[in-house]
């Protein structure tokens, strides 16, 4: 028998909630940005009034206010944000217990079993949409199709306020003449190689040599070409059901570009506080560190490396990225941001082969004192432990309360 | 605008607004509560439990949005203020 998924994406999200929350800004343009006297000034989310202006998410608030002068530039509320999306899959629950969140505003829910209940699955797509407009004040568009994949390419063909159907039977003829890139895993650099295969759109994928793709994409080349064939059978997760972590990392762009190893060690130790506590949380070790930094001209460079012993230390996880950056970066451009990731986590108390001359001891000893530090913080607040260099004053963002997402991480 | 509203809280969980208070203290008992449901506000933004109420002959739509914060849609001026 055939799924019935159907895809939910909440137009202009950001945007659209601010509309909301203050019917003066409908009709004008309207962009959220991050704040610039944080050095996070670009447009996150636009109306559609700005966006016929041109304005992109992404591109900086002084680009965009050069598209429209009249822009009205709004800041984030991101509890408002977390609300409306947690209120979104309430009401998506109402028709299926598979809602499986994709972001903040996007949501698969597979209701392959609700058709005697509620009705055929455009029906239900329009139900749906209505009451959300209805409830939340905020409209979505609807994909309804018979794989994930297809469906979230049919919430992208029509916007905003809509319901488009891609059905088994006739999918062929709906999506062969599109653009390769609006297949999901098709980013910019997919998108270049396929060209230079001649591939320009989905139907040139599908009927595309699998083993070519493979030999130029890899695995993702021979998904891609099942995708464009209709052949995805990836299932819809159930609400509250999610996926393994495969990493854990936390990031800063600085009030002020770093311009020494001085500057840059309080903040990677900053960061991994964090890492180490999530890491603790979710009851996972870090096998690797990574680190991304970004330099004034905003390239981005990463680097990254094992760990011997696999750790939730901050000490040890700042120590292993502190190392990576000193050794590869050479100081031609002053640092603007820096992220620190985990990798190959593994679960608490894993078994591993140490090296001989490997310090288990201590390092079992660094784990007692995070779980330490986090019982500590948990009973007298973050700032009650603190590593001494952290209480200097330093080049790192005033601190903002961690918002959880709908899912339960944070963001 | 927000106001204050005294509220009945039922056994059975529902809760039944009986009158609200405007910033100034003035006070306006309500009449009627034609229905609720969940939905947002067109004039005025904001969403919740939707109240459709009649104060002082006045229809007007009082919104709890959670969090004891109660919002009506009406200007004052609709109250003969």
């Amino acid at each position: 028998m055939g799924r019935n998924i159907l895809h939910c994406d909440m137009n202009n999200f950001y945007a659209s909630v601010e509309c909301m929350l203050d019917p003066s800004l409908k009709g004008i343009p309207v962009a959220v940005c991050g704040s610039v006297a944080e050095r996070h000034g670009i447009v996150l989310a636009k109306n559609y009034p700005a966006k016929a202006y041109g304005v992109q998410t992404g591109e900086a608030v002084w680009q965009a206010k050069s598209k429209c002068p009249g822009l009205r530039v709004v800041e984030p509320h991101y509890d408002e944000y977390v609300k409306y999306s947690a209120l979104a899959r309430g009401i998506y629950s109402r028709f299926t217990d598979m809602v499986e969140p994709y972001g903040m505003d996007e949501c698969w829910l597979d209701i392959t079993s609700c058709e005697k209940l509620f009705g055929p699955p455009e029906k239900v797509a329009d139900i749906i949409r209505e009451t959300v407009k209805f409830e939340l004040g905020l409209t979505i568009s609807v994909g309804v199709s018979f794989n994930k994949i297809f469906a979230k390419l049919g919430s992208d063909l029509k916007k905003p306020d809509a319901v488009t159907v891609i059905a088994e039977d006739s999918f062929k003829e709906k999506i062969y003449g599109l653009p390769a890139s609006d297949l999901v895993g098709v980013g910019r650099s997919t998108e270049r190689v396929l060209a230079g295969a001649a591939i320009k759109t989905i139907g040139d994928l599908a009927s595309a040599d699998p083993r070519m793709l493979a030999s130029k994409l890899g695995k993702n080349g021979l998904a891609l070409w099942n995708f464009a064939n209709g052949r995805d059978e990836s299932r819809v997760a159930r609400a509250g059901e999610s996926p393994p972590v495969k990493s854990v990392g936390h990031g800063t762009t600085t009030v002020k570009d770093m311009e020494s190893d001085g500057d840059v060690w309080p903040v990677i130790l900053e960061l991994t506080q964090d890492v180490g506590r999530r890491l603790r949380d979710i009851k996972m070790m870090a096998g690797g560190v990574a680190v991304n930094v970004r330099d004034s001209n905003l390239v981005c460079r990463q680097w990254r490396t094992p760990l011997s012993i696999p750790s939730t230390s901050a000490e040890v996880i700042a120590a292993a990225a502190f190392g990576l950056f000193h050794a590869r970066y050479r100081w031609e451009l002053p640092v603007r941001s820096i992220t620190v990731g985990t990798f190959n986590l593994v679960p608490e108390g894993a078994a591993y082969a140490p090296r001989l001359w490997d310090n288990v001891e201590l390092a079992e000893r660094r784990e007692r004192l995070g779980h330490c530090i986090d019982d500590i913080r948990r009973r007298f607040g973050k700032n009650s432990v603190r590593n001494c260099i952290l209480c200097m004053p330093s080049t790192l963002p005033p601190e903002h309360a961690e918002i959880v997402m709908p899912t339960g991480m944070p963001c | 605008m927000y106001v204050d509203v005294y509220v009945f809280h039922t056994s059975e969980g529902s809760s039944l607004p009986l009158k609200i208070r405007l910033y100034n203290g003035q006070t306006f008992e309500i009449d009627r509560i034609k229905g609720v449901c969940r939905a947002a506000s067109t004039k005025v933004g904001g969403t919740g439990m939707r109240y459709s109420v009649v104060i002082k002959g006045v229809e007007t739509y009082l919104f709890d949005e959670g969090e004891g914060r109660w919002f009506v849609e009406a200007r004052r001026e609709a109250f003969g203020m």
